[in-house]
């Protein structure tokens, strides 16, 4: 399925992911992140439930120490 | 670019509110530079206490040391531009307050040193206040690398760093990336707060 990641489009395997799974294929190892998929917050008790699907918005910030 | 002439743009700026959380290598640079251009108003919020570690990239100075991160801001923009609004507080963000102290921004900062910091204030504004633009600091440690450094925008959430550089022993944060990814947030928030004003000249 097609989706839209960070602004870029990306083509993933598969026709339904959970959070979780997108992370993992995608390579998102950071411990703190935060997610939103089509403008909509997802927090992490909901990685495991949640679901990306084709033609999906998702947005992943990686939480990084430094200010 | 949208062309303005300064006296234009600070009159723009006059009547709007930015709130900064957090007034460290971020914060006080972001404020300093949004004093300068003639923000209405800045809510600022830190619960720290300048130390000596914190002068190789925060604007404060030596004889600061010691002094509430707040109140030695509010003293550093007053003495830069008097006619800015200031509104201190000197206390620690939680979900809870969050919603309190920032009602009524036109654009909110995250300016946290610590990650932890960042998301809880990156979430509860995305809960809570999704309809304020977020323009958030994200990847700033080290030196050198400027072409790393960008801007990427998600609806009302703007991020500004190079996204991948976290601080470490050899790896501190220092004042010109720190400085420029602030001046970068400041920048956003000035285009979004010009947006909609009527060109000059």
């Amino acid at each position: 399925m097609k989706v839209t990641l960070n602004n870029t489009s990306e083509v993933v395997s598969g026709d339904l992911l959970t959070v979780s799974e997108l992370l993992k294929v995608k390579n998102f190892t950071f411990k703190m992140l935060v997610v939103k998929i089509n403008g909509k917050l997802i927090n992490k008790p909901e990685y495991e439930t949640a679901t990306v699907k084709e033609g999906d918005d998702v947005q992943v910030l990686h939480l990084i120490s430094g200010g | 670019m949208k062309k303005l002439t300064f006296n234009q743009i600070k009159e723009a700026l006059s009547t709007k509110t930015v709130g900064i959380a957090g007034c460290g290598g971020l914060g006080s640079n972001c404020a300093i530079a949004l004093a300068r251009v003639g923000i209405g108003t800045l809510i600022i919020v830190d619960f720290d206490v300048i130390s000596e570690g914190n002068l190789n990239r925060q604007y404060f100075f030596r004889d600061q040391i010691g002094t509430k991160k707040v109140l030695a801001l509010q003293d550093n923009i007053s003495r830069i531009n008097p006619l800015i609004k200031i509104q201190p507080h000197d206390l620690r963000l939680t979900s809870a307050n969050i919603p309190v102290i920032f009602n009524g921004c036109d654009v909110v900062i995250e300016a946290f040193d610590l990650a932890d910091q960042k998301q809880l204030f990156i979430e509860t504004i995305l809960t809570e206040m999704p309809s304020i633009p977020l323009v958030v600091g994200l990847g700033m440690a080290g030196w050198g690398e400027n072409d790393t450094i960008h801007l990427r925008q998600s609806d009302n959430l703007y991020i500004c760093g190079d996204e991948v550089t976290e601080i470490a022993p050899d790896c501190p944060p220092l004042a010109p990336r720190v400085g420029i990814v602030a001046n970068m947030q400041a920048n956003v928030t000035m285009e979004l707060l010009l947006n909609g004003v009527k060109q000059g000249l």
